[in-house]
């Protein structure tokens, strides 16, 4: 079913998406936000630039952008896949908790902030390009991703990434021998063990994006985790 | 009773929107229109406003003074203050039309002015300090008069009321200029007074702005040592004034300007070379009362560009594109499209980044 | 006993059961106190001797001693106090002047608690301090009125000697002479680990010490002890004291018996000869004479280091800030009512001077409208006693802080107001070198560490709340403050809207 855009309401559209079962194609799109917002089933198609709080709260959706996405996408997501043929803007993967965000090319400040996993839930979010400053700043749990594909000779992270990182894994694929992480990660060469945990998601961007999986050998990956849990700790003194 | 700007600090969250032509091509007000309006859910109808540069070519050499005046005494007084100070060559009402949405309008007024030189070598400062001061006076001391916009083939237009009202008002289609500014306000308080809508102006500068600074008065306190008034107790307002005081009044460049207020970390300073490190920390500590913190996003307009910067954490989303000789910028990119659908290229500048887009020189001397 | 009898103010409260008869009281008490009853076998006090310094409750083995106010008392009398009465039955006794120490006491408004901090809420958003990056570098002196630049179009950077400060706290001048050389040893650590600068007060710089200039600010008060040129070279800056805030418009006098061995050296004074600090600077009768003594000292080290003038807040502070401002000195520091001091006349600490919050808000309100504030930077003290009060005192316009009696409250001070006795159990306000030795300077250090180090976070956590990420961001920053329980003129003179506005 082809919808256009321009002709609904938010409310309106989402109320739609929520009675369908099969794919909805959403055109002409241009800042209508909030779309999928909760949507646990379905397929949505949208071509043009959807609004801020794209798959909010997605609990099992899938959304298909063919374009750039703004800020805010998959805020608090917790099931569902986000796919992403453009750029994302900032905080997208907002305290995610399950899903999968892909992102073929470049994504905002504070991308993947908060995000955490719980029981089964690991949450992945995947991005082509580069990502701005504030990168999994108080990652929690789940992946972050990002590849640097593009060749435009800028950094593939911005300043700061990792701040109050906790928990989950990073993955930047560069030797990041120019980015600065705070003292409470650790950041080391990938070895065979991480690549093979983050197989599945590679491929599956591969094949969302039709890239030649060339890349993954190409350049090294480097892993950050956190060194602790609780590295707030020390901080304090009972009063 | 509730306080309208300057009685009362007023924060506000935004949408802006600009584009502009490095050629100097004309662009019609409906174009900047188009843009602003996609970013309805950015404002609440209590302000929105514009500003065009390049709007009065047949009166490109005065200073077209744009006043809300609550009655015509107030108006039959600041006239009289005008004539002492300036050669008025043009005086009229600026053609609006009806619009359900904006209501309770004062009487708008426009006024193309020379100042006098005896006048100006009197008090022995150049041409541009004078109008500002006028202005400054103006604003300060009369009563239910107020000078919303004071620059050379430059206009500022705003309201209460929803951008796109504001420009149907206006009739802002009637206008072609080489750069626009748009803003779309969302006051956290009070009715909004006409006054308090963006852009703020002061001579050719405007600023459109999106956020809550924090250090609003660091910054207030300090320009006010500089002879700067700040009656609306505004962002937009101090934002003006900084960029007044750092690029009219202390000669460095909007880039370097641009590093005062929205200054590289420490940190981040540390991993320049040593020569930008040297200047870079000159600058934070030569003006650290003007520093901006907490988020903004703003376009500055001035005659012949525009300037947009973020804060250096970039808590407002910002995105420019380009389309031929045309760049666009807005809060988000649905307003860029709206604009323009088909885009040679389109980035999020990093925090603190300034993007500086002037119009060729001749083609401004020339043409406009 | 008689008519001269004075009842003690404590009374030493000892648990027998719990007592060992182990000794240590009696050993840790330099004023005679506690003494063994070998005859009964049991410890005894002599109350009348008791500072209530805490050192032989912090010592007890067991836990037996309490210091406890002495319920003895005189018909109540909200104006006879018991402190007024005491202090008649003193002079009456003797003709002297009443010589007390540290802060006054008394129970006037502390603005610092009746002012209240911002926090953001929706509009924009408060900074996790924890993660993100805020900033509380501090620059002290003075900035030209316009940029400069080269032939070649760039900045010229070139700037009056500038201080960097890591936070905006300094230590503040305490004397090597009014404190031990273990104190000064901490402080000197302290500052050097912590980005910050400790200051020689009026004593002069030990030579051990020399190895710390780049983190001292080296004092030239009136009777410039110590002083000279190596002095001058030694530090990162240089303070002109003119005033104290628990002693304005008057000066010092260390006894002899206190000028031996080191201090005598370092004050370079003979041995047993009273260290005496004039009232005024006897070169200074007129603000003129201020501006000379500031280029002399600028002079003598070659323009390299800024000079700062301290003063005391009196009543016309604002004034006499924008003379000093105009002078030529590079930072002002101003210390408050509540200042602390190892010995200054009764009568004048607690009766003279203003306190700093006044005294800050109308000088940093009044460098502003004569727009001269860029010129000079502000130090303020008297009294910082938490992380609040320095982001109050920033908010109100100063650059930086400085703490003395919380330094020495880290220290191990207990706030016994005895320094003047030269008897101190913690080793701090001593020259003996028995109790010199018993504050251990590294321990010292550490713990003046530590209280930096936790005030700095509790800095980034307010300003952070306020969405504010750089503490020049905040200096003068008074739309983040608001009073409560302040009347109309005292809110006029803070320059800050009353709590609901």
């Amino acid at each position: 079913m082809k919808i256009d855009a321009s002709l609904y309401t938010h409310r309106a559209l989402n109320d739609l998406l929520r009675s369908r079962t099969d794919e909805t194609s959403v055109e002409n799109c241009l800042g209508l936000r909030f779309i999928g917002s909760g949507l646990s089933h379905g397929t949505v198609l949208i071509d043009g630039v959807p609004g801020n709080a794209l798959g909010a709260y997605l609990d099992g959706a899938k959304i298909i952008v063919n374009g750039n996405a703004q800020d805010a996408v998959g805020d608090t997501m917790n099931k569902g896949e986000i796919i992403i043929r453009g750029n994302v803007g900032d905080a997208a993967g907002y305290a995610m908790r399950g899903g999968e965000i892909y992102v073929e090319k470049n994504a905002g400040y504070r991308v993947g902030i908060h995000m955490k996993a719980y029981k089964n839930n690991r949450p992945a979010l995947i991005i082509g390009g580069r990502a701005g400053s504030f990168l999994g700043e108080y990652q929690a749990g789940g992946f972050i991703i990002v590849l640097g594909l593009n060749d435009d000779g800028m950094p593939i992270v911005g300043n700061f990434p990792c701040t109050g990182m906790h928990g989950g894994k990073m993955f930047l694929r560069s030797d990041c021998r120019d980015v600065f992480f705070p003292e409470q990660v650790t950041a080391r060469p990938a070895g065979a063990e991480d690549m093979a945990e983050i197989k599945p998601y590679l491929e599956k961007f591969c094949d969302a994006f039709h890239y030649n999986p060339s890349f993954i050998e190409n350049a090294p990956f480097t892993v950050v985790t956190p060194d602790t849990q609780n590295p707030y700790k020390q901080m304090y003194v009972a009063n | 009773m509730l306080q309208k700007e300057g009685q009362v600090r007023i924060p506000s969250g935004c949408a802006i929107a600009a584009v502009i032509s490095k050629t100097g091509e004309k662009i019609g007000g409906e174009k900047i229109v188009a843009g602003i309006r996609t970013m309805h859910e950015r404002s609440n109808g209590l302000g929105g406003g514009f500003a065009g540069y390049g709007i009065y070519p047949d009166y490109k050499d005065f200073y077209a003074l744009h006043v809300f005046y609550d009655d015509n005494g107030a108006r039959t007084d600041c006239e009289n203050a005008l004539k002492d100070l300036f050669e008025i060559v043009k005086a009229e009402n600026i053609p609006t039309r009806k619009n359900p949405a904006i209501k309770d309008a004062p009487l708008i007024w426009r006024y193309f002015v020379a100042p006098l030189p005896s006048r100006v070598a009197a008090m022995q400062i150049d041409e541009r300090e004078f109008v500002a001061r006028a202005v400054t006076r103006i604003n300060s001391t009369f009563r239910g008069a107020y000078i919303f916009s004071s620059g050379k083939n430059t206009g500022t237009f705003k309201a209460v009321g929803f951008p796109e009202e504001v420009a149907d008002f206006y009739r802002l289609e009637d206008y072609a200029g080489y750069s626009w500014t748009a803003h779309g306000r969302y006051p956290t308080n009070t009715p909004g007074w006409w006054g308090g809508a963006h852009p703020f102006s002061l001579l050719d500068w405007s600023v459109v702005h999106n956020g809550e600074i924090s250090s609003y008065d660091t910054n207030r306190r300090f320009i006010e040592m500089f002879g700067y008034k700040c009656h609306l107790k505004t962002d937009t307002e101090v934002i003006t004034y900084i960029f007044d005081y750092l690029v009219r009044r202390q000669g460095m460049t909007l880039r370097e300007a641009s590093s005062v207020v929205a200054a590289p970390f420490w940190t981040t300073i540390a991993r320049k070379p040593e020569e930008e490190q040297r200047e870079l920390t000159y600058i934070r500590n030569m003006f650290s009362g003007l520093l901006i913190t907490g988020p903004f996003s703003i376009v500055l307009g001035f005659s012949g560009g525009l300037l947009a910067l973020n804060d250096r954490l970039k808590l407002r989303s910002m995105v420019v594109a380009e389309k031929g000789n045309t760049t666009y910028i807005a809060s988000e990119e649905a307003a860029i499209r709206a604009m323009e659908p088909d885009l040679d290229s389109i980035r999020s500048p990093m925090g603190g980044e300034p993007v500086i887009v002037t119009v060729n020189k001749g083609v401004l001397e020339d043409g406009n | 006993m008689g008519i001269d009898f004075i009842s003690a103010e404590f009374d030493v409260v000892r648990d027998d059961a719990r007592c060992t008869r182990c000794r240590v009281c009696e050993k840790q008490c330099a004023n005679g106190v506690h003494a063994y009853d070998e005859k009964n076998r049991r410890m005894t006090a002599d109350e009348t001797k008791c500072v209530n310094c805490q050192r032989c409750v912090a010592f007890c083995p067991t836990r037996a001693i309490k210091i406890v106010r002495n319920p003895n008392t005189f018909r109540d009398n909200a104006n006879w106090t018991a402190s007024v009465v005491n202090e008649i039955y003193k002079q009456a006794s003797k003709p002297g002047v009443l010589l007390s120490s540290m802060g006054a006491p008394k129970n006037l408004p502390v603005y610092f608690d009746r002012i209240l901090i911002n926090a953001s809420q929706v509009t924009n958003p408060p900074i996790d301090p924890l993660r993100e990056p805020m900033e509380t570098r501090v620059f002290l002196g003075k900035k030209p009125e316009k940029i400069r630049r080269r032939p070649d179009g760039r900045l010229d950077c070139a700037l009056e000697p500038q201080l960097e400060l890591a936070l905006p706290i300094l230590f503040s001048g305490m004397s090597y002479g009014s404190v031990s050389y273990n104190v000064h040893k901490a402080l000197a650590t302290a500052a050097r680990e912590t980005g910050t600068l400790y200051n020689t007060g009026e004593g002069g710089l030990h030579k051990d010490f020399y190895a710390y200039g780049a983190n001292t600010i080296v004092q030239v008060a009136s009777g410039r002890f110590g002083v000279h040129k190596d002095y001058l070279e030694a530090g990162a800056a240089i303070e002109i004291k003119m005033g104290q805030g628990a002693k304005p418009g008057i000066g010092g006098h260390l006894t002899g018996a206190k000028v031996s061995g080191d201090v005598s050296a370092t004050r370079m004074i003979p041995e047993g000869s009273d260290a005496i600090s004039p009232a005024p600077h006897h070169d200074i009768y007129s603000i003129e004479d201020l501006r000379q003594l500031v280029y002399s000292l600028k002079e003598a080290t070659a323009y390299k280091k800024p000079v700062i003038v301290k003063v005391a807040a009196v009543h016309n502070i604002a004034a006499i800030a924008s003379g000093i401002a105009r002078s030529g000195a590079d930072i002002i520091a101003i210390d408050g009512y509540r200042g602390g001091t190892g010995a200054a006349p009764t009568r004048i600490r607690d009766n003279v001077g203003i306190p700093i919050e006044l005294a800050l808000a109308a000088v940093d309100q009044r460098l502003r409208d004569e727009g001269i504030r860029n010129n000079v930077s502000l130090i303020v003290s008297g009294s910082i006693r938490t992380a609040a009060d320095v982001v109050k005192a920033v908010a109100l316009g100063a650059d930086a802080c400085a703490i003395g009696t919380a330094a020495l409250l880290a220290m191990g001070c207990r706030l016994c107001r005895s320094c003047h006795t030269g008897k101190c159990n913690w080793g701090i306000a001593t020259q003996d070198p028995a109790l010199v030795a018993r504050l251990n300077p590294d321990i010292a250090a550490r713990r003046l560490i530590n209280l930096l180090t936790a005030w700095n976070r509790e800095i980034k956590e307010l300003m952070g709340g306020m969405g504010i990420n750089s503490i020049e961001a905040l200096r003068g920053n008074r739309l983040m403050l608001r009073g409560v329980g302040l009347n109309e003129k005292e809110l006029e003179i803070l320059g800050i809207a009353h709590a609901g506005e």
